[in-house]
Protein backbone atom coordinates (compact mmCIF):
# COMPACT_ATOMS: atom_id res chain seq x y z
CA UNK A 1 0.00 0.00 0.00
CA UNK A 2 2.82 1.86 0.71
CA UNK A 3 4.47 1.74 -2.38
CA UNK A 4 1.38 1.74 -4.13
CA UNK A 5 1.17 5.45 -2.49
CA UNK A 6 5.11 6.80 -3.35
CA UNK A 7 4.45 5.51 -6.43
CA UNK A 8 0.90 7.88 -7.17
CA UNK A 9 3.31 11.11 -5.37
CA UNK A 10 6.29 10.22 -7.53
CA UNK A 11 4.58 10.27 -10.99
CA UNK A 12 1.55 12.79 -9.92
CA UNK A 13 2.52 14.74 -13.06
CA UNK A 14 2.35 12.61 -15.72
CA UNK A 15 -0.47 10.77 -14.20
CA UNK A 16 -2.15 14.26 -14.11
CA UNK A 17 -1.49 14.73 -17.75
CA UNK A 18 -2.34 11.43 -18.61
CA UNK A 19 -5.85 12.03 -17.17
CA UNK A 20 -6.21 15.26 -18.79
CA UNK A 21 -5.65 13.90 -21.95
CA UNK A 22 -7.71 11.15 -21.52
CA UNK A 23 -10.81 13.53 -20.93
CA UNK A 24 -10.00 15.88 -23.90
CA UNK A 25 -9.43 12.80 -26.01
CA UNK A 26 -13.08 10.90 -24.77
CA UNK A 27 -14.27 14.37 -25.33
CA UNK A 28 -12.94 14.09 -29.30
CA UNK A 29 -13.74 10.74 -30.17
CA UNK A 30 -17.04 10.60 -28.72
CA UNK A 31 -18.12 13.29 -31.22
CA UNK A 32 -16.56 11.59 -34.42
CA UNK A 33 -20.01 10.21 -33.78
CA UNK A 34 -23.37 11.82 -35.12
CA UNK A 35 -23.38 14.70 -32.66
CA UNK A 36 -21.11 17.00 -31.42
CA UNK A 37 -20.47 17.23 -28.04
CA UNK A 38 -23.44 18.47 -25.45
CA UNK A 39 -21.00 20.44 -23.64
CA UNK A 40 -18.13 21.53 -26.04
CA UNK A 41 -19.72 23.65 -28.23
CA UNK A 42 -20.30 27.50 -28.74
CA UNK A 43 -24.00 27.26 -28.26
CA UNK A 44 -23.59 28.23 -24.42
CA UNK A 45 -24.45 31.78 -22.65
CA UNK A 46 -20.79 32.93 -22.23
CA UNK A 47 -19.44 32.37 -25.62
CA UNK A 48 -22.70 32.99 -27.33
CA UNK A 49 -22.76 36.70 -25.32
CA UNK A 50 -19.43 37.19 -26.21
CA UNK A 51 -19.92 36.44 -30.13
CA UNK A 52 -22.72 38.33 -30.22
CA UNK A 53 -21.03 41.46 -28.38
CA UNK A 54 -18.61 40.92 -31.46
CA UNK A 55 -21.05 40.81 -34.08
CA UNK A 56 -23.03 44.03 -32.73
CA UNK A 57 -19.59 45.71 -33.39
CA UNK A 58 -18.54 44.20 -37.04
CA UNK A 59 -21.78 44.02 -38.73
CA UNK A 60 -21.72 47.45 -39.29
CA UNK A 61 -19.14 46.89 -41.80
CA UNK A 62 -20.89 45.00 -44.02
CA UNK A 63 -24.37 46.55 -43.87
CA UNK A 64 -24.54 47.94 -47.02
CA UNK A 65 -23.91 44.33 -48.83
CA UNK A 66 -25.95 43.08 -46.21
CA UNK A 67 -28.67 45.51 -47.58
CA UNK A 68 -28.33 44.75 -50.97
CA UNK A 69 -28.34 40.92 -51.05
CA UNK A 70 -31.91 41.36 -49.14
CA UNK A 71 -33.50 43.95 -51.51
CA UNK A 72 -32.40 41.29 -54.34
CA UNK A 73 -34.18 38.52 -52.31
CA UNK A 74 -37.50 40.71 -52.11
CA UNK A 75 -37.29 41.38 -55.54
CA UNK A 76 -36.85 37.98 -56.26
CA UNK A 77 -39.94 37.08 -54.27
CA UNK A 78 -41.91 40.23 -55.40
CA UNK A 79 -41.23 38.43 -58.99
CA UNK A 80 -42.81 35.67 -58.29
CA UNK A 81 -45.86 36.98 -56.14
CA UNK A 82 -46.91 39.22 -59.00
CA UNK A 83 -46.68 36.23 -61.75
CA UNK A 84 -48.86 34.14 -59.29
CA UNK A 85 -51.78 36.42 -59.44
CA UNK A 86 -53.87 34.25 -57.53
CA UNK A 87 -52.35 33.28 -55.29
CA UNK A 88 -53.04 36.65 -53.39
CA UNK A 89 -56.77 35.99 -52.91
CA UNK A 90 -56.10 32.99 -51.52
CA UNK A 91 -55.85 33.21 -47.53
CA UNK A 92 -53.32 30.38 -45.98
CA UNK A 93 -54.96 28.38 -43.94
CA UNK A 94 -52.42 27.72 -40.95
CA UNK A 95 -53.23 23.91 -40.60
CA UNK A 96 -51.70 23.39 -44.34
CA UNK A 97 -48.28 24.71 -43.06
CA UNK A 98 -45.75 22.32 -44.15
CA UNK A 99 -42.53 24.68 -43.06
CA UNK A 100 -42.58 27.50 -40.77
CA UNK A 101 -39.36 30.12 -41.43
CA UNK A 102 -37.28 31.97 -38.42
CA UNK A 103 -34.70 34.54 -39.31
CA UNK A 104 -31.79 34.54 -37.56
CA UNK A 105 -27.95 36.10 -37.89
CA UNK A 106 -24.94 34.49 -37.69
CA UNK A 107 -22.60 35.59 -34.50
CA UNK A 108 -19.72 33.25 -35.38
CA UNK A 109 -18.38 31.01 -38.49
CA UNK A 110 -15.66 28.97 -39.45
CA UNK A 111 -14.47 27.40 -42.51
CA UNK A 112 -11.11 26.65 -42.14
CA UNK A 113 -11.39 23.55 -39.63
CA UNK A 114 -12.64 19.51 -40.87
CA UNK A 115 -15.47 19.99 -39.29
CA UNK A 116 -17.02 23.22 -39.33
CA UNK A 117 -19.72 24.51 -37.32
CA UNK A 118 -21.79 28.18 -37.15
CA UNK A 119 -23.00 30.09 -34.24
CA UNK A 120 -25.86 31.78 -34.70
CA UNK A 121 -28.22 34.07 -31.84
CA UNK A 122 -31.16 31.97 -31.77
CA UNK A 123 -32.23 29.11 -29.50
CA UNK A 124 -34.63 27.06 -27.64
CA UNK A 125 -36.76 30.57 -26.76
CA UNK A 126 -37.18 31.23 -30.17
CA UNK A 127 -38.09 27.01 -30.84
CA UNK A 128 -35.53 26.16 -32.45
CA UNK A 129 -34.28 22.66 -31.89
CA UNK A 130 -31.98 20.00 -33.43
CA UNK A 131 -31.69 18.56 -37.04
CA UNK A 132 -33.91 21.87 -38.36
CA UNK A 133 -31.90 23.30 -41.87
CA UNK A 134 -30.64 26.20 -42.13
CA UNK A 135 -30.44 28.38 -45.40
CA UNK A 136 -29.16 31.53 -46.46
CA UNK A 137 -31.18 34.01 -49.45
CA UNK A 138 -28.59 32.16 -51.89
CA UNK A 139 -28.39 28.63 -50.45
CA UNK A 140 -28.30 26.19 -48.00
CA UNK A 141 -25.94 26.46 -45.10
CA UNK A 142 -26.47 23.75 -42.75
CA UNK A 143 -28.21 21.78 -40.10
CA UNK A 144 -28.72 22.51 -36.29
CA UNK A 145 -26.47 20.85 -34.02
CA UNK A 146 -26.81 22.39 -30.47
CA UNK A 147 -29.15 24.63 -28.66
CA UNK A 148 -29.15 26.90 -25.92
CA UNK A 149 -32.21 28.76 -24.16
CA UNK A 150 -30.49 32.01 -26.99
CA UNK A 151 -28.19 30.47 -29.27
CA UNK A 152 -27.78 27.28 -31.67
CA UNK A 153 -24.46 25.95 -33.12
CA UNK A 154 -25.19 24.22 -36.81
CA UNK A 155 -23.12 22.63 -38.22
CA UNK A 156 -22.04 23.82 -41.83
CA UNK A 157 -22.13 21.67 -45.06
CA UNK A 158 -18.60 22.27 -44.86
CA UNK A 159 -17.96 19.20 -42.42
CA UNK A 160 -16.87 15.70 -43.05
CA UNK A 161 -19.76 14.93 -40.83
CA UNK A 162 -22.26 16.32 -43.34
CA UNK A 163 -24.56 14.70 -45.86
CA UNK A 164 -27.42 16.17 -47.27
CA UNK A 165 -29.84 14.80 -50.03
CA UNK A 166 -29.58 16.93 -53.26
CA UNK A 167 -30.51 16.88 -57.14
CA UNK A 168 -30.30 17.30 -59.90
CA UNK A 169 -32.63 20.42 -60.89
CA UNK A 170 -35.63 19.62 -62.81
CA UNK A 171 -35.18 15.87 -62.56
CA UNK A 172 -35.32 13.76 -59.64
CA UNK A 173 -32.12 11.64 -59.86
CA UNK A 174 -30.80 12.43 -56.43
CA UNK A 175 -27.02 11.69 -54.60
CA UNK A 176 -25.31 12.66 -51.02
CA UNK A 177 -24.02 15.94 -51.17
CA UNK A 178 -20.46 15.67 -48.82
CA UNK A 179 -17.16 17.58 -48.30
CA UNK A 180 -14.59 15.60 -49.84
CA UNK A 181 -11.71 17.45 -50.51
CA UNK A 182 -11.64 19.39 -47.01
CA UNK A 183 -9.07 22.13 -48.24
CA UNK A 184 -11.39 24.20 -50.64
CA UNK A 185 -14.41 25.75 -48.66
CA UNK A 186 -16.51 26.81 -51.83
CA UNK A 187 -16.49 23.11 -53.91
CA UNK A 188 -18.61 20.50 -52.35
CA UNK A 189 -18.60 17.20 -53.73
CA UNK A 190 -22.26 15.26 -54.84
CA UNK A 191 -22.15 11.81 -54.99
CA UNK A 192 -23.80 9.01 -56.43
CA UNK A 193 -25.47 9.98 -58.87
CA UNK A 194 -25.92 7.42 -61.22
CA UNK A 195 -23.34 7.45 -64.77
CA UNK A 196 -26.57 7.47 -67.04
CA UNK A 197 -27.88 10.59 -65.70
CA UNK A 198 -26.80 13.55 -68.39
CA UNK A 199 -24.85 16.13 -66.96
CA UNK A 200 -23.53 19.59 -68.11
CA UNK A 201 -21.06 21.86 -66.59
CA UNK A 202 -23.14 24.63 -64.80
CA UNK A 203 -26.54 22.15 -64.11
CA UNK A 204 -27.68 24.01 -60.95
CA UNK A 205 -28.22 21.42 -57.80
CA UNK A 206 -30.81 21.59 -55.80
CA UNK A 207 -32.01 20.01 -52.13
CA UNK A 208 -33.97 16.59 -52.71
CA UNK A 209 -37.40 15.68 -51.62
CA UNK A 210 -35.85 12.88 -49.34
CA UNK A 211 -34.90 14.90 -46.59
CA UNK A 212 -37.18 15.38 -43.70
CA UNK A 213 -34.98 18.58 -43.13
CA UNK A 214 -34.83 20.71 -45.74
CA UNK A 215 -38.06 21.69 -48.13
CA UNK A 216 -37.24 20.66 -52.01
CA UNK A 217 -35.09 22.94 -55.10
CA UNK A 218 -33.38 25.15 -52.23
CA UNK A 219 -30.81 26.00 -54.84
CA UNK A 220 -27.02 24.57 -53.58
CA UNK A 221 -24.63 25.37 -56.26
CA UNK A 222 -23.93 24.79 -60.44
CA UNK A 223 -21.90 21.79 -61.16
CA UNK A 224 -18.22 23.03 -61.59
CA UNK A 225 -16.48 19.54 -62.98
CA UNK A 226 -17.77 15.67 -62.95
CA UNK A 227 -15.96 12.74 -63.80
CA UNK A 228 -16.56 8.57 -62.75
CA UNK A 229 -15.78 7.49 -59.57
CA UNK A 230 -13.52 4.41 -58.95
CA UNK A 231 -16.75 1.86 -59.56
CA UNK A 232 -17.34 3.53 -63.28
CA UNK A 233 -21.21 3.56 -62.52
CA UNK A 234 -21.92 6.61 -60.49
CA UNK A 235 -20.52 10.34 -60.81
CA UNK A 236 -18.42 11.91 -58.97
CA UNK A 237 -19.28 15.58 -58.88
CA UNK A 238 -17.60 19.46 -57.88
CA UNK A 239 -20.03 21.57 -56.64
CA UNK A 240 -19.50 25.01 -56.56
CA UNK A 241 -21.37 26.77 -53.94
CA UNK A 242 -23.88 29.48 -54.55
CA UNK A 243 -23.60 30.57 -51.12
CA UNK A 244 -20.01 32.85 -50.22
CA UNK A 245 -18.94 30.55 -46.83
CA UNK A 246 -16.98 33.34 -45.71
CA UNK A 247 -19.10 35.58 -45.66
CA UNK A 248 -22.63 34.79 -44.36
CA UNK A 249 -25.01 36.97 -41.90
CA UNK A 250 -28.86 36.87 -42.10
CA UNK A 251 -30.29 33.38 -42.10
CA UNK A 252 -33.27 31.23 -41.92
CA UNK A 253 -33.92 28.24 -40.09
CA UNK A 254 -36.62 25.80 -41.40
CA UNK A 255 -38.82 24.30 -39.44
CA UNK A 256 -40.24 21.13 -41.06
CA UNK A 257 -43.96 20.50 -39.13
CA UNK A 258 -44.28 17.29 -40.49
CA UNK A 259 -40.64 15.76 -39.43
CA UNK A 260 -41.81 14.41 -36.59
CA UNK A 261 -44.74 12.40 -38.09
CA UNK A 262 -42.62 10.99 -41.33
CA UNK A 263 -39.73 9.76 -38.87
CA UNK A 264 -42.08 8.22 -36.07
CA UNK A 265 -43.75 6.24 -39.62
CA UNK A 266 -40.15 5.33 -40.93
CA UNK A 267 -39.03 3.89 -37.48
CA UNK A 268 -42.23 1.66 -37.44
CA UNK A 269 -42.02 0.81 -40.90
CA UNK A 270 -37.95 -0.33 -40.07
CA UNK A 271 -39.76 -1.93 -36.97
CA UNK A 272 -42.03 -4.16 -38.66
CA UNK A 273 -39.34 -5.42 -40.93
CA UNK A 274 -37.44 -7.06 -38.82
CA UNK B 1 4.31 39.40 -5.16
CA UNK B 2 2.49 36.37 -5.17
CA UNK B 3 -0.94 38.27 -5.66
CA UNK B 4 0.20 40.20 -8.57
CA UNK B 5 1.80 37.13 -10.35
CA UNK B 6 -1.79 35.61 -9.82
CA UNK B 7 -3.49 38.60 -10.89
CA UNK B 8 -1.12 39.07 -14.39
CA UNK B 9 -1.91 35.44 -15.45
CA UNK B 10 -5.26 35.21 -14.83
CA UNK B 11 -5.80 38.26 -16.70
CA UNK B 12 -3.65 37.18 -19.64
CA UNK B 13 -5.29 34.01 -19.67
CA UNK B 14 -8.79 36.07 -20.66
CA UNK B 15 -6.97 38.38 -22.15
CA UNK B 16 -5.20 35.72 -24.78
CA UNK B 17 -8.39 33.47 -24.88
CA UNK B 18 -10.10 36.63 -26.47
CA UNK B 19 -7.62 37.46 -28.83
CA UNK B 20 -7.62 34.31 -29.83
CA UNK B 21 -11.03 33.46 -30.87
CA UNK B 22 -12.39 36.64 -31.81
CA UNK B 23 -8.90 37.62 -34.12
CA UNK B 24 -7.02 34.95 -34.87
CA UNK B 25 -9.97 32.42 -35.71
CA UNK B 26 -11.41 34.95 -37.96
CA UNK B 27 -8.08 35.44 -40.12
CA UNK B 28 -8.61 32.62 -41.96
CA UNK B 29 -4.92 33.53 -44.28
CA UNK B 30 -4.62 32.04 -47.55
CA UNK B 31 -7.84 30.10 -46.32
CA UNK B 32 -6.88 28.06 -43.74
CA UNK B 33 -4.09 29.64 -41.48
CA UNK B 34 -5.30 30.70 -38.20
CA UNK B 35 -2.57 31.25 -35.64
CA UNK B 36 -2.74 29.66 -32.50
CA UNK B 37 -1.01 32.53 -30.61
CA UNK B 38 -2.68 31.33 -27.39
CA UNK B 39 0.61 28.97 -26.76
CA UNK B 40 2.12 32.61 -25.66
CA UNK B 41 0.74 31.99 -22.39
CA UNK B 42 2.94 28.70 -22.00
CA UNK B 43 6.14 30.71 -23.18
CA UNK B 44 5.25 33.65 -20.76
CA UNK B 45 4.09 31.18 -17.52
CA UNK B 46 6.57 31.56 -14.49
CA UNK B 47 9.10 28.55 -14.32
CA UNK B 48 8.94 28.16 -10.58
CA UNK B 49 5.29 27.58 -9.72
CA UNK B 50 4.10 24.35 -8.88
CA UNK B 51 3.94 22.14 -12.32
CA UNK B 52 0.31 20.47 -11.10
CA UNK B 53 -1.10 23.70 -11.22
CA UNK B 54 0.31 24.82 -14.53
CA UNK B 55 -0.84 21.83 -16.38
CA UNK B 56 -4.68 21.95 -15.46
CA UNK B 57 -4.32 25.86 -16.23
CA UNK B 58 -3.02 24.31 -19.66
CA UNK B 59 -6.03 22.14 -20.12
CA UNK B 60 -8.42 24.66 -19.12
CA UNK B 61 -7.18 27.14 -21.28
CA UNK B 62 -6.88 24.95 -24.14
CA UNK B 63 -10.60 23.89 -23.09
CA UNK B 64 -11.76 27.39 -23.09
CA UNK B 65 -10.57 28.48 -26.77
CA UNK B 66 -12.14 24.62 -27.75
CA UNK B 67 -15.95 25.59 -26.48
CA UNK B 68 -15.52 28.74 -28.07
CA UNK B 69 -14.45 27.67 -31.99
CA UNK B 70 -15.91 24.05 -31.79
CA UNK B 71 -13.36 22.07 -32.02
CA UNK B 72 -13.93 19.42 -29.70
CA UNK B 73 -11.28 18.88 -27.27
CA UNK B 74 -8.32 19.12 -29.68
CA UNK B 75 -6.85 22.28 -28.48
CA UNK B 76 -7.31 21.16 -24.90
CA UNK B 77 -5.13 17.65 -25.91
CA UNK B 78 -2.82 19.71 -27.48
CA UNK B 79 -1.72 22.42 -25.17
CA UNK B 80 -1.68 19.84 -22.06
CA UNK B 81 0.92 17.70 -24.03
CA UNK B 82 2.96 20.59 -23.99
CA UNK B 83 2.52 22.07 -20.65
CA UNK B 84 3.41 18.15 -19.64
CA UNK B 85 6.62 18.55 -21.98
CA UNK B 86 7.69 22.16 -21.36
CA UNK B 87 10.32 20.96 -18.07
CA UNK B 88 11.53 18.50 -20.83
CA UNK B 89 11.56 21.56 -23.78
CA UNK B 90 13.50 23.57 -21.76
CA UNK B 91 16.21 21.71 -20.24
CA UNK B 92 16.71 20.63 -23.90
CA UNK B 93 16.93 24.57 -24.29
CA UNK B 94 18.65 26.08 -22.02
CA UNK B 95 20.94 23.04 -20.41
CA UNK B 96 20.84 22.32 -16.21
CA UNK B 97 20.18 26.52 -15.98
CA UNK B 98 17.34 26.70 -15.76
CA UNK B 99 16.65 24.65 -12.37
CA UNK B 100 18.77 27.89 -10.78
CA UNK B 101 16.67 30.08 -8.55
CA UNK B 102 18.34 32.94 -10.39
CA UNK B 103 17.12 32.13 -14.39
CA UNK B 104 15.03 34.41 -15.86
CA UNK B 105 13.49 33.97 -19.74
CA UNK B 106 15.32 37.24 -20.56
CA UNK B 107 18.48 36.36 -19.50
CA UNK B 108 19.06 33.31 -21.93
CA UNK B 109 19.80 34.36 -25.23
CA UNK B 110 17.79 35.08 -28.26
CA UNK B 111 18.33 32.08 -29.83
CA UNK B 112 16.99 29.90 -26.86
CA UNK B 113 14.12 31.90 -26.72
CA UNK B 114 13.37 31.29 -30.22
CA UNK B 115 13.92 27.77 -30.16
CA UNK B 116 11.98 27.54 -27.09
CA UNK B 117 8.96 29.24 -28.65
CA UNK B 118 9.47 27.00 -31.86
CA UNK B 119 9.39 23.54 -30.24
CA UNK B 120 6.44 24.32 -28.07
CA UNK B 121 4.39 25.57 -31.21
CA UNK B 122 5.80 22.31 -33.53
CA UNK B 123 4.63 19.85 -30.95
CA UNK B 124 1.33 21.38 -29.99
CA UNK B 125 0.62 22.23 -33.78
CA UNK B 126 1.60 18.54 -34.50
CA UNK B 127 -0.73 17.10 -32.03
CA UNK B 128 -3.16 19.46 -32.94
CA UNK B 129 -3.45 18.54 -36.62
CA UNK B 130 -2.92 15.22 -35.94
CA UNK B 131 -6.00 14.66 -33.75
CA UNK B 132 -8.14 17.35 -36.31
CA UNK B 133 -7.58 15.39 -39.44
CA UNK B 134 -7.08 11.84 -37.84
CA UNK B 135 -6.02 10.04 -40.83
CA UNK B 136 -2.85 9.02 -41.30
CA UNK B 137 -3.54 8.58 -45.26
CA UNK B 138 -3.68 12.74 -45.09
CA UNK B 139 -0.10 12.66 -43.08
CA UNK B 140 1.29 15.12 -45.75
CA UNK B 141 -1.57 17.47 -45.14
CA UNK B 142 -1.02 17.21 -41.09
CA UNK B 143 2.66 17.66 -42.23
CA UNK B 144 1.76 20.53 -44.44
CA UNK B 145 -0.78 22.31 -41.80
CA UNK B 146 1.78 22.06 -39.23
CA UNK B 147 4.39 23.65 -41.33
CA UNK B 148 2.31 27.10 -42.88
CA UNK B 149 0.14 27.40 -39.94
CA UNK B 150 3.26 26.79 -37.17
CA UNK B 151 5.58 29.51 -39.30
CA UNK B 152 2.43 32.00 -38.89
CA UNK B 153 2.04 31.37 -35.14
CA UNK B 154 5.73 31.82 -34.82
CA UNK B 155 6.01 34.74 -36.49
CA UNK B 156 3.21 36.44 -34.51
CA UNK B 157 4.12 34.92 -31.34
CA UNK B 158 7.79 36.88 -31.75
CA UNK B 159 5.72 39.74 -32.30
CA UNK B 160 3.96 40.05 -28.90
CA UNK B 161 6.45 38.32 -27.01
CA UNK B 162 8.86 41.55 -28.50
CA UNK B 163 5.75 44.16 -27.99
CA UNK B 164 4.81 43.00 -24.66
CA UNK B 165 8.43 42.28 -23.24
CA UNK B 166 8.77 42.32 -19.19
CA UNK B 167 11.72 44.17 -19.81
CA UNK B 168 11.31 47.58 -20.69
CA UNK B 169 14.53 48.73 -21.36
Amino acid sequence: MQQIINFLIRYKTFLLYLFLLLISLVFTFQSHSYHQSKFLNSSNFITGSIYSFSDNITSYFNLREENNSLVEENKRLRDKLFNNVQLSGITIDTASVDYEVIRGRVINNSYADQRNYVTINKGQNDSIAQDMGVITDKGILGIVENTSANFSTVQSILSKKSNINAKIKNSNHFGSLVWGNTQDYNIVQLIDIPRLVPLTIGDTIVTGAMSSIFPENIPIGTIKRFDLDNSKSFYFIDVELFNDMTNIGNVYIIKNLNRKEVLQLEAETEANDQ
Amino acid sequence: MINSTFFFNVLRFILLVLVQVLVFNNLNFFGYINPLVYILFLYWYPIKQNRTTFIVLCFLLGLFVDIFSDTLAINAAATVTIAYLRPTIMRFVFGVNYEFQSFKLNNSTKAQQFTFLALLIIIHHLAYFTLEIFSFSNSLLILQKTFTVGISTLILCILFSTLFSSKKE
